[in-house]
């Protein structure tokens, strides 16, 4: 059978991303030489990168990359980078046969299926973790430090990255970003696609490093004792790319109300479409204001704010002391603790909704407090989160604020023209006529998204009594919305305190398929699926 | 002055006769036959040849003209004119173009394309719609002092309040000037005891809520009430400016439109319209969409039949009012005498605005009336003026008959103008003039 897809181009630029991975790699193993600790992963990840990259790129010396190779080398480059970026996790588990004994206590990310998920989770900017124990005493802070940098390079996305530095991806580089970036279309703002790439990661670079001098600021401030410098590089790369992984076990829990507060603003910022960003600092404020989908994107989580905040003030937003002593899940201590500091005052009541809001619905998925605390229907609004998602061309996941938006506008067409069958109606978003190809294409997504959605959720529970796991809907429903949708945390024992440990190896690996499926959006990497995309 | 005018087609025959009498014309037209007909039924010098080309305008005469009016039907030729004739004269050049978007680019810089005046057909003849749309008895608005001041043509019906009144009995409204009557196709200028009969015309000037107030009171009781429904038939440009203006007054008009894309474009650029596709002359439709409970259904479709025939359908569907976009002159007054409540020619509505440059005397702004009966001048008046200096009862006695001041505007305050009433210079006047003195007068103002 001969194939349509010139597969040795896709794959020969794939090599080329992934030798250059070894260059990001240096920012833990300089972590390691400061604190003393090994740099063996690194190194042994720089040599396996390197090689591979080099013999995949001489697959095809000079690639020509048409639409179709597109799709294959960004699905390709993001299983690669996931596969590549596992390789630090066994190292330190394993050690290197023959040569070292294990670096570090054996840890969960001893098993391969561990080490891929954590290392997918991280670059889809997921931020769910299998990690049972998260602390420096089991894992090396450049092992972790590794582990936030996955998520940095996956946010703005790293086929983005490269279609900024390398040459030879300008031409066809429009169709790369079209296939990795969130949301329907991209957005050129420069004629060269490099240069708005390049721009792109400028204003994300931009905002990582403000925020981590903010946050450190904060600490030499006196007011965010636990933000040392580590930490709030740390943070600084897992909130722009809304990542949502902590070198903390208690996430943000950890840090003062004014960290909290410093991290509200950058997760909202990381939210929002970084096309307007660009607009607001280059031209035009007045865009980003009266963009439509910034405007749903504030209203839903001002209205979402306000219901939790409401919740919480008046005590009923978290679980009764009966279930909080009957439940397992429910460290009853905790609960009270926690309602006892925020039932009846204001600034921790809107905080804490305002930061979980945020923290879901852009699928940051960091996490201010135990949120498994809060009572049913608090829960069941942040599971309803997970599935709005950030802007379109921002680094959040899930369905996408722009595609709710044209949903709900497109049905209320359906339901004028039902009376007016003559009615001719565009669906506008802002002053602009959406054209009816893209309105079919936001309703065949969004379908799909909910399809998998809920098949996966059908398989993870199958799953689940054949391993004899204990789940409860809530759970289950969580786990797949959560990594479909590039969240992070889920219900129960996935909740930001918890971990996806517990699941069998083959949800797991299902699981990395929902991370890798929804970071790109499902198209791009179902399209491989297909008998018409591979012949001729 | 002498006027070169690119183009003999309606509207450039129309500006031509008006100017034939007071002013030097020639007239390019690449047409024999038409070239033929204007040598004998004008007094102007009619040329035959490419308005575009510099030999012809060299012939034409264009390095004596003071201006040049470029009028044919076709855009790009009208542009080329202009930019021709300022490349080498330094004549005062007015382009007409259908297309708006010309229109934007010369409002733009100002003196794109060395045009120095642009009308365009379609949104003139929009904006007439929209005026007469704005008052539901009214034949025909025209503004004047940037608004301040309207000049309105009433048809007045049995059983209005003013028909078989005297002038001054119906004179109750307050800033209200009754300028003429016009009956059987003569204009009457009224006098405090002239009669207002049924079926008469009268011809008001004063500031807009007088006039919409006399409209108010001229219309019987049921059916008053401002336009709040209006369906626009036919998806022409026309149609188009007419929907984006009323759009801009805060109304959601209905369009209906035959053709599925130039629907499915206009629903896109007019986002306050619901746009139907269907055709307009099936009645079943138009019952179902309540097209009779429209206040006003404007119908701008391509040809002038179907206008009429959507006008009767929607006159019998219970409209309360019919404007039609009438392509051919002589059918504006048979369409109205079956029925359609207002004709519009779009030509004579670019005619009307080019004619406005072409007048002595400093004229901002000039309607015509009935076509060409009388006309109604906007004048910034100064020291030599005659107006200035005595009160308007003495003004009156030394001008004939057949002028009657209507409004003042003075430091853009609204006046009425009454027989004590004295003028000063830099006062804005509007003044209704019967054709017949207007050479005479015009000088003098």
């Amino acid at each position: 059978m001969r194939l349509r897809v010139d597969y040795r181009a896709s794959l020969s630029l794939v090599g080329t991303v992934l030798k250059y991975l070894v260059v990001p790699l240096t920012l833990p193993v300089v972590v390691a030489l400061y604190y003393g600790e090994s740099v063996a992963p690194f190194l042994v990840t720089m040599l396996v990168t390197a090689a591979v990259g080099v013999w995949l790129e001489r697959l095809e010396p000079e690639p020509d990359l048409r639409a179709r190779e597109g799709f294959l080398m960004v699905g390709v480059t993001w299983l690669a980078v996931a596969l590549v970026g596992a390789i630090p996790y066994l190292v330190e588990a394993h050690g290197i046969p023959f040569l070292l004994g294990p670096l570090s206590p054996a840890s969960t990310l001893a098993n391969p299926v561990n080490a891929l998920f954590e290392s997918m989770s991280g670059f889809s900017t997921t931020g769910s973790t299998v990690l049972g124990d998260i602390s420096f005493e089991t894992h090396t802070r450049a092992i972790m430090m590794w582990r936030q940098l996955t998520q940095w390079l996956g946010g703005m996305g790293i086929v983005v990255l490269a279609v900024a530095i390398l040459p030879e991806l300008s031409v066809g580089g429009a169709q790369l970003m079209d296939a990795e970036a969130p949301g329907p279309g991209i957005e050129k703002l420069t004629p060269r696609i490099a240069e708005t790439a390049r721009v792109l990661w400028g204003a994300y670079l931009g905002f990582t490093v403000l925020e981590i001098l903010l946050l450190y600021g904060l600490h030499r401030g006196g007011m965010a004792p636990q933000m040392d410098f580590y930490n709030a590089v740390a943070h600084g790369l897992t909130t722009m790319p809304t990542g949502g992984f902590s070198p903390e076990a208690r996430s943000i829990e950890a840090f003062s109300a004014a960290a909290q507060w410093v991290i509200i603003p950058f997760m909202a910022v990381a939210g929002t479409n970084f096309a307007l960003i660009w607009h607001v600092l280059a031209d035009d404020p007045r865009t980003l204001v009266e963009d439509r989908e910034f405007r749903a994107y504030l209203g839903v989580v001002a209205v979402l704010t306000t219901i939790i905040a409401g919740l919480l003030f008046s005590g009923n937003g978290f679980v009764t002391p009966e279930a909080a002593t009957g439940g397992q899940t429910y460290d009853a201590a905790y609960v009270v603790d926690t309602a006892g500091g925020i039932v009846g005052s204001a600034e921790p009541s809107i905080r804490a909704a305002l930061f979980q809001v945020l923290a879901i619905v852009t699928t940051t998925g960091y996490a201010s407090l135990d949120f498994n605390a809060w009572s049913a229907p608090t829960k069941y609004l942040l599971l309803f989160a997970m599935f709005i998602g950030g802007s379109a061309g921002s680094t959040g996941g899930g369905i996408k604020i722009v595609r709710w938006y044209v949903i709900l506008k497109s049905v209320r067409r359906e339901l004028f023209t039902t009376s007016h069958p003559e009615a001719v109606r565009p669906v506008r978003l802002g002053g602009r006529a959406l054209d009816e190809r893209a309105v079919r294409g936001i309703y065949a997504f969004t379908l799909l998204y909910l399809v998998i959605f809920a098949v996966a959720t059908i398989l993870l529970g199958l799953d689940a009594v054949r391993v004899g796991l204990d789940v409860t809907a809530l759970e289950l429903l969580s786990a797949s919305a959560t990594t479909i949708g590039n969240v992070g945390p889920g219900f129960g024992f996935l909740g930001p305190m918890g971990g996806f440990g517990e699941f069998s190896n083959a949800s797991k690996l299902l699981m990395v398929g929902l991370m890798w499926i929804g970071r790109l959006e499902i198209l791009p990497v179902l399209v491989l699926l297909t008998p018409e995309y591979w012949r001729r | 002055m002498r006027v070169i005018i690119i183009g003999a087609g309606q509207v450039g025959e129309s500006i031509a006769s008006d100017l034939d009498r007071s002013h030097e014309v020639v007239v390019v037209e690449r047409d024999s036959n038409r070239v033929e007909d204007l040598t004998y039924s004008l007094d102007v010098l009619a040329i035959q040849g490419d308005g575009t080309s510099l030999s012809v305008l060299r012939e034409a005469g264009i390095d004596e003209a003071d201006m040049l009016i470029a009028t044919t039907d076709n855009d790009e030729t009208n542009i080329v004119a202009c930019a021709t004739a300022k490349a080498i004269s330094d004549a005062f050049t007015v382009a007409r173009v259908k297309n708006t978007e010309h229109l934007r680019t010369w409002q733009h810089s100002g003196d794109a394309f060395g045009i120095d005046f642009m009308v365009c057909t379609n949104l003139l003849a929009a904006e007439a719609i929209v005026r007469i749309i704005g008052l539901p008895a009214a034949r025909d608005v025209d503004p004047f002092a940037e608004g301040r001041v309207q000049m309105a043509e009433f048809e007045v019906s049995a059983d209005s309040p003013v028909a078989d009144q005297t002038v001054r009995e119906a004179d109750r409204f307050d800033s209200l000037t009754f300028a003429a009557i016009l009956r059987n196709g003569e204009v009457v200028i009224p006098r405090g005891e002239s009669v207002i009969s049924a079926g008469d015309r009268v011809v008001v000037i004063g500031s807009p809520e007088s006039v919409q107030g006399f409209s108010d009171a001229l219309v019987p009781a049921d059916s008053l009430g401002s336009p709040d429904e209006v369906v626009i038939v036919g998806g022409s440009e026309v149609s188009y400016h007419v929907a984006r203006l009323l759009e801009e007054r805060g109304l959601r008009p209905r369009l209906i439109e035959y053709d599925a894309d130039r629907a499915r474009r206009l629903a896109e650029q007019l986002p306050g319209t619901i746009v139907m596709e269907s055709d307009a002359t099936n009645a079943e439709f138009l019952e179902r969409e309540h097209v009779g409970d429209a206040d006003v259904v404007v119908s701008a479709l391509g040809s002038d039949e179907k206008n009429l025939l959507v006008s009767l359908l929607a006159t019998r569907l219970g409209a309360a009012r019919t404007v039609a976009v009438i392509d051919t002159p002589a059918y504006v007054e048979l369409f109205e005498a079956v029925g359609v409540d207002v004709g519009l020619n779009p030509r004579e509505v670019v005619a009307e605005e080019i004619t406005r440059f072409t007048h002595e005397g400093g004229a901002e702004n000039v309607a015509l009336i009935e076509s060409d009966k009388a006309e109604v001048l906007e004048i910034e008046v100064d020291r030599d003026s005659i107006l200035v200096g005595q009160p308007i009862r003495e003004v009156m006695t030394e001008l004939p008959s057949g002028v009657v001041i209507g409004a003042i505007t003075r430091q853009d305050e609204f006046v009425t103008p009454r027989g004590d009433t004295v003028i000063e210079p830099g006062d804005h006047v509007v003044v209704f003039v019967a054709i017949e003195v207007l050479d005479d007068v015009g000088p003098k103002l």
